[in-house]
Formats: structure tokens, sequence, C-alpha cells
């Protein structure tokens, strides 16, 4: 198991795209690309005629947790910045044992990622 | 840690830029002048370090290659695109010029003062109106339906404006041992986390969510905080006030009122005549000969005989008395004669009485069940919270709309109550943005603020902020009845694209005019009509300060870009030219004065950043009515005519308008306007929100313009079946008015019978030059949107519901 990674509490996603636009700053990767995180809106209809939305961030293979961020004691970009405070940089460890308070959330993991 | 050379700065967010009027902190890193990077100051209390697209991508805004960087003076004809650059010592020249001599021929009042939204300009550009000598300072919105409608309303029934509380009158938020967390929330017509809510922190909604705040959506679409919602009424747009009627009949029906506050704050009491008319709050001066008009009257059940309120003192003249909440008494008046009258309680439940869920049901298109639900939620709930959105204001019924739902604070008691919806005023009293006539930074003569226009028509416009009616000064540009209008400043603001309705007349009147000045950030649509365009700062440009509602703080400059000035060193200037008694000698002169109630100057609140007014101090929660910190005598109470809550409002009244909320149905609706309906079956509603844009900006910018690429037009599939299109595909909007052009997005969030076209589209990689102007006659939905359909309060126009017909694009191409 690697050592650290990003808790998305996304049950409370809006979709506002604030990480996408913070990873592009910090990262400076222009409009067109994709960053290290991605916003993807599920649409769902549900059986019986409901509907349901889910907002689900995805690392992509660009993220690499901001590790210049973390060494210099600062938070990964996205997380600052997400307008709903749903992402959390921490050891996996820890943040798997936040999961199950959750009603929706995942940990990404990244192997190979030390301080 | 920064890099080495970048210096981090603290300030603060108000418009330009982000666009919004959010205040949020911000840290700006600069390097050699410029800035590089934006972040979020996890220090301030407004964010806690979060912050939206459209502020982080500043430096693709600031540093963009078609922001204008110095003045342009025209040299072809209007629209041609074709500009000189000057300096500005030549273009304060040449508008003191040109703004002189139509003074000296037309009067001060035939120049116009036109800003856009609510940002760092509002005192600004009055300051330079009234300093050249017109009353006409106006925001181009037909109907101003932007939140002033909704303050009006809120002013005229408790005597302030109110916010939903998020705690963020406490510096420790949600932790503050004061504050409690909303049980319920009634969002009302916002999509909060795409928009950019007034003084207001759309996310703070999240934040109580996951503490366990319950919400109900009103909004027309299935938007993501209706997914998260425990109620979800999906309204026809425009029947709002139906709405609100039917969840005041639920509570007042059965009985789910605040009964102590409502019989201690309201007017419930207060006696109407009822003389099958509309009806008239009896005052003293009605029952006795040396009775005073000021003072209303009640039915002492004791005695039973009348009782008179002392409205200066806000208490009985006898306080030993009963007052009767409901019933129909005989009155005898100062002549002699007798006169029946109703309690406003009464007269209330009696009006009430007309929307039953089952009659809203059939108004609102929601289900009569849903309707009963959430009004229970809603009132039983404690507290509960209210926040609501722009939609109340762009309809032409805004007035008793507002004022409808307003009452669902007012009765259920959670007016300046923790969790419930606060007084919001002025930090510290600090008027950087007047919302109210009588304190702005400089005055007129009477004589000229008569001339402002539409007061003549209009109270709640004369009575109520200094704004001129703006569907009446499009009008007197045609007519010049009953004077000329002969020219018009536009700061920041973009009538052509977005704030005009009708916006060909717009362009009709931009064109008629001797004299069209434009500051702004980029070129737009509406600045191509102008004989002068002057290049404004962002907000990391310039020095300037905001108390929109909390906190009071600095907006400090980090750098400079190339020629570009602040929207207030413009106007400053100016108005300098235009009164040279003027009574500061620097901006920052005024600011201290602007300053003087906090006790600070301008230096020590940039050392403090921002400030927020400790509990006990009138312009800080809770409970201020019964503190005696709401008026100005200290007396317990409100600051409205009688210091009640006016449920019946005798300002509304005074207006010539009806007193109680009601209904009204939209002006051009199935119901309103069959005949229309049969040429254009679909309902349409536009001014949906994107994270991406603020109105009509942004779409230059690389960053933002590829979340939200183009222009669409929301169907449902059904809808999109039934008409033979496809997801996909380009079709005309379009009505009576005109049309334009879309995308169709297919979505079941939306109802079969409603379109959803968004608004404020030009496109700034497009010609510039007329006809093309950017594109913009192309996509602006406003051409299917009339003028002066405004409410009979003179606020509110048709922006959420009309009508209109969709059909490909293809089939018309050699049209």
């Amino acid at each position: 198991m690697s050592d650290y990674g990003l808790l998305v509490d996304y049950e409370y996603c809006t979709g506002c795209h604030t990480c996408e636009v913070a990873c592009k700053q910090e990262h400076r990767i222009e409009a067109g690309k994709t960053s290290g995180i991605k916003i993807v809106e599920l649409l769902q209809e549900l059986p019986g005629g409901g509907l349901d939305i889910i907002n689900m961030p995805i690392l992509t293979h660009l993220c690499y947790l901001c590790a210049p961020r973390i060494k210099n004691g600062q938070l990964p970009a996205c997380q600052v910045h997400c307008m709903a405070d749903i992402l959390k940089f921490g050891k996996s460890e820890d943040l798997v044992k936040e999961v199950p308070k959750k009603r929706k959330a995942i940990v990404y993991t990244l192997s190979g990622f030390s301080i | 840690m920064a890099e080495s050379g970048v210096t981090i700065h603290r300030t603060t967010s108000w418009s330009a830029g982000p666009g919004c009027h959010g205040n949020c902190g911000v840290l700006a890193h600069v390097k050699d002048d410029k800035v590089i990077k934006v972040e979020g100051d996890p220090g301030h209390p407004w964010n806690q370090g979060r912050l939206c697209p459209r502020c982080l991508a500043m430096t693709q805004y600031m540093y963009h290659k078609d922001r204008l960087r110095q003045p342009l003076k025209r040299v072809g004809e209007r629209g041609e695109n074709k500009w000189e650059a000057i300096s500005w010592d030549e273009a304060f020249d040449y508008i003191e010029t040109k703004m002189k001599d139509i003074r000296d021929k037309h009067g001060a009042e035939s120049i116009v003062f036109q800003q856009g939204t609510g940002r760092d300009i509002g005192g600004w550009i009055s300051m330079l109106a009234y300093a050249y000598g017109s009353p006409n300072w106006i925001f181009g919105l037909s109907g101003v339906a932007c939140y002033t409608p909704r303050l009006m309303t809120m002013w005229a029934t408790h005597g302030d404006h109110c916010v939903m509380d998020a705690a963020q009158w406490h510096e420790d938020r949600y932790d503050n041992p004061s504050y409690k967390v909303p049980e319920s929330i009634l969002i009302w017509g916002q999509n909060l986390n795409s928009s950019c809510p007034d003084g207001f922190f759309a996310h703070w909604i999240v934040d109580l969510m996951k503490k366990g705040s319950e919400i109900i959506v009103i909004d027309p679409r299935f938007t993501w905080l209706a997914s998260r919602a425990k109620y979800w009424l999906q309204l026809r747009p425009g029947t709002d006030g139906a709405l609100a009627l039917g969840f005041l009949n639920v509570i007042v029906n059965e009985e789910l009122y605040d009964e102590a506050f409502v019989n201690k704050w309201t007017n419930a009491s207060f006696l109407v005549i009822d003389d099958g008319k509309k009806g008239q709050l009896l005052r003293e001066s009605d029952i006795s000969k040396n009775g005073k008009a000021e003072n209303f009257v009640v039915w002492n059940s004791k005695s039973a005989g009348p009782a008179v309120w002392n409205s200066e003192k806000a208490a009985y003249i006898d306080e030993s008395i009963t007052p009767a909440k409901e019933g129909a008494f005989e009155v005898k008046l100062a002549d002699g004669k007798t006169t029946s009258c109703k309690t406003v309680w009464a007269m209330l439940k009696e009006s009430l009485s007309q929307y039953s869920p089952e009659k809203v049901s059939e108004i609102t298109w929601v289900p009569e069940d849903k309707i009963v639900a959430a009004a229970r939620f809603y009132a039983k709930s404690n507290p509960s919270a209210l926040q609501w959105g722009l939609p109340v204001d762009t309809i032409s019924a805004t007035t008793p709309t507002s004022q409808a739902i307003g009452h669902l604070w007012c009765l259920t008691g959670n007016l300046d109550r923790p969790g419930g919806n606060v007084i919001a005023r002025y930090p510290f009293d600090v008027t950087t943005y007047p919302f109210h006539s009588g304190i702005n930074i400089l005055d007129l003569p009477q004589e000229t603020k008569d001339k402002r226009i539409g007061t003549w028509k209009y109270g709640a416009f004369r009575d109520f902020r200094a704004w001129a009616q703006p569907d009446m000064v499009l009008e007197q540009i045609f007519t010049s009845d009953p004077y000329p209008v002969k020219g018009m400043w536009i700061q920041t603001s973009n009538p052509i694209a977005n704030t005009g309705l009708d916006p060909h007349k717009w362009h009709e009147a931009l064109k008629k005019l001797d004299f069209v000045a434009v500051v702004d950030l980029f070129m737009t649509p509406t600045a191509m009509l102008a004989d002068i365009v002057l290049p404004a700062a962002s907000f990391l440009e310039k020095d300037s300060l905001k108390g929109w509602w909390v906190p009071l703080q600095a907006i400090q400059k980090v750098a400079n870009v190339e020629d570009c000035r602040s929207d207030v060193d413009i106007n400053f200037e100016l108005a300098k030219r235009f009164k040279p008694d003027l009574p500061w000698k620097s901006v920052e002169d005024l600011y201290d004065h602007l300053l003087t109630p906090s006790g600070l100057t301008y230096s020590e609140l940039c050392e403090k950043g921002w400030m927020i007014p400790p509990a006990g101090h009138s312009t800080a929660p809770y409970d201020r009515q019964e503190k005696g910190l709401l008026r100005k005598d200290g007396r317990p109470g409100y600051q409205t005519p009688s210091g009640k809550i006016e449920l019946y409002s005798s300002w509304l009244e005074h207006w010539g308008l009806d007193p109680l909320p009601f209904y009204e149905e939209p002006p051009f609706s199935p119901i309103s306007t069959p005949d229309l309906h049969e040429q254009y079956p679909l309902i349409l509603t536009t001014g949906a929100r994107s994270p991406a844009y603020f109105h009509s900006e942004h779409r230059q910018i690389p960053w933002l313009r590829e979340i939200d690429p183009e222009p669409n037009i929301e169907m449902h599939p059904k809808m999109v079946q039934e008409l033979g299109l496809r997801d996909g595909d380009m079709v005309y909007v379009e009505n009576w008015m005109g049309r334009c052009k879309r995308r169709i997005k297919a979505t079941p969030t939306i109802h079969p019978k409603v379109v959803m076209v968004s608004a404020g589209w030009w496109f700034p990689e497009k010609e510039a030059a007329e006809p093309s102007l950017f594109g913009v006659w192309d996509v602006n939905i406003n051409q299917l949107i009339p003028m002066s359909h405004n409410g009979e309060s003179g606020y509110g126009c048709p922006l959420k519901s009309i009508l209109c017909k969709v059909y490909k694009a293809e089939e018309v191409a050699n049209v």
C-alpha cells in the first residue's frame, strides 16, 4: 500500500470545476489539455422516474499529489481551493479509516509517493 | 514559502476579475510587478482558502492579449472598430469638453450614468453623476431586476434587508456558540454552486448540509442541489408568487407560525378599513380630530373599542390593552360616521384562502402533497433559513412575490434569529455601495432629484434607492419626453449582450445619442458603439474598500497592468473636473471619510485587512429588535413607519400598490396569452448560471471557456424527439420579438414544456465591427424579451417566463 493519497468525499462534489483550474494554474497546463484532475458528471435516470447526479473528480495520470507543494508544507492546489471542501490529502491508511463515516467517498492512492 | 523573487500579497476580491460580489480573501503571488499565481487565503473567514475558477484564472484575465490597456478614441463611424490610442489626459480633456457642452445645451440630467452589476463602482459612478449634476444613475436591466426589487420589499416590510445566516458574522464561523445550524434551508430559485449569490458564498450551503441541514429546492430544473434535497419542487417558471402564497396558506391554516413573534413584532393586529375596495390602514387621524396620521389603530378586546399604536414610540399609548388579532369591527370615525374594519391578520387570512395547495398546484405544476410537505418542513424546522435567487427579481410580479416569500421568515419568527435570516447592514455603518438614497457620497438639490427619470411614475423608485427607472430611460431617449437624453456614461456594463432586453432597441438608442463613453476591461459589443473607451483595472490592480454585508475589508493593489486605471480613480478625476470644490483631495481622503463610522482610517483598515462588527453592535446579529439595536432612537422594534414588521405594508399602500402579497400570472404565458402560446408552445426561461462565467464576461479566458464552450438550449429529450430534432442540433429559438441560434443540449433535468437558454453570450473571437459586433446577434436570447413589461411597482421584468418555439436552423439557412 502506498503511503499517501487523496480522500474524495464525492457525495458533495458540486461540479464547479475549481479543482481543474487550480491544477492548471499550479502546474501551468494550457486550456484544452486535461490536467491532474477532471470532473466527470453522471446524470442518471432512476427506475421509477427519479434522477440523480454524481460529480466524480478523477485523478489523472498527471496527478502527483502536488509533491513540491507538500514538500513545501502546503496542501495540494485542488484541496486548498475546492469550494465544497471535499478533498483531503493524507496518509492512505488514515484516509481509508474516514471512508466508512461518509455516504459516498473514495481514496485515491499514488504508488511510490513519499515525503 | 514562495519561490525566489516572489512576494505574496493579501487582498480581497470584488468584481472586475471574477466579476462577482463575493468577499473572498486572496493571496496574490507577484514577481516583477506581475501576478503569477492567485490562491485563496486560508486565514480569511469568508472563503477559508477556497476560490472559484474565475478567480483562479486571474492571470489569464489580467494579461490577456485583448485586455484594454490604453484609452481609445473613435476615429471611424460608431461600430466601425476604428480607434486611436490616446493618453489619459487627452481622454479626460475630451470627455470633459463633450460633457460640459451637453450640460450647457441640454442640462446635466440629459446624460445618463449606467453601471453594470453590483461592482466596486456603485458609489463612485454616482459620485461622478452627481458631481456632473445629473440625477440619472441607472442599472440597465429592465425593472432593475437584480436584487434591488427584493431589497425594496424587505425594506418596505421590515425596514432592513436580511440574508440567510451561514455564520458569516462570526470570525469563528460555525463554531461560534451563538450560532445554530439551520435544520432546514429553503433554496428559492438559485443554483448556488454555479452562481455568485449577492454577498453570499454559495458553498456555505454545502458546509451546512454536511453539518446536518436538510434542503428544500424550488427550481424548474433538477440541479445538483435538487439532487441532494429532501424536497425538490419543480415549478412552472414565473409562478413563484403562487407557490409562496401556497406555503403561507399551509403555515397559517395549520397554525405553524410563531404565534408569540407574530403577535409581538408584526402589525397583524392593526385595523384596515374594509370598504370593499383596496382597503387602507386605519390611522389615529381617522378616529380622532387631533390624531396623528403616523399612528395606527387596533381593536382592544378588553374594552371592546379602538386603541392607538404610537409609531414614534413603537408602543401602544396604553400598554395594558389586549389587541385583537382576528375579527371584524365597527369603528367610529372622527367625522362621526362608522366604518367596518378588519385586522391585518384577518385580511391576510382571507387573501391566503384563495391559495389552497390544490389551487396552487394547478398554477405552479407542483404536486399538492409536495407543497404541503415542504411548507410544513420549513415551518416546523428550528431554525429554518431561506436563501433566494434572482428569479424572484426577474419576473414582472417581483414585488408581491418577494413580499410573499419574505413573509415566510416573518411568520415563522426566523428574522434575525441564529440560523435563520439575519438582518444585514453595512458593517460598522460604512457605506461603500449605497443601496438607499440619502447615503450617497454627494447630494443633489431637490429640484434636480425631481428630474430623476421614473420618480414621477413609481413611488418605489422615488423613495427607495437612487436609481432612475431604466425602461423609462430607454423610452425617453426616443421620445425626449419630458426632456431630451443626449449622452450615456456606461461603466462596466454591456447592455447589447447582457443587461439590455430588446437589445436592438438599446443599439438604436446608443446610436442616437450625441455622446457615449464606456469604461471596461475588454472590448465588448457595447463598447464598440462608444465614442471613447477607457481601460479599467481588475481588483488586483486597485485600492478600494468593501462592506457588503460583512466583513468590512480593504482591497489592495498588488500590481499594475500598463495604463489601466481603477474605476474609482477614473470617476474621481472626472468628478473633480465637474465639481472643483469636491470635498476630498484624493481617493484615500474619500475612503477615510467613508470609514468615519468605523473609527478607522483607510491605511488602518489596510493593515487589518478585514473586520467583523462585534456582537452587540447594531450591524451584528442577533435579535436586535428586542435590544433596541435596529432603530435610531434605541427603542425595541424595526425601522419601519410603524416600528413593526409590516405584513400589510404602509409603504406599498403609500405608493398605491396592493399592501398584501398576491399572485399575478406572467404577462406572457399559456394562461395570459393563449393565442401566443398556440404559436409559441414552449415556456422560455433564461439566466441559468455557469460556474465559468459571470454574466457576459470571461468568454475569452481559455481555462474558463473550455468548461462551458458554447451557448446552448436545454430541452427535455421527449420534447427534442417530439419536434423531430436531435441532441446537438443547431436550432433557432424564436418568438414575436426575434430569434437566436443555439445548440440543443438534451437533458431530462428540465420540464418537457420548458426550455432554458443561457444568457450573456457573445464571441470575443469573432468579428468586432458592425454588423457582427462579436456575433452577438446570432446568440443573444434577450432579442426575444421586451422592455417595459415591469410590475406595477416599476420593478421586475419577464426574463424568467416568456414563450418561444424551436426549429432546426438549417431549414431557414437562406432566410
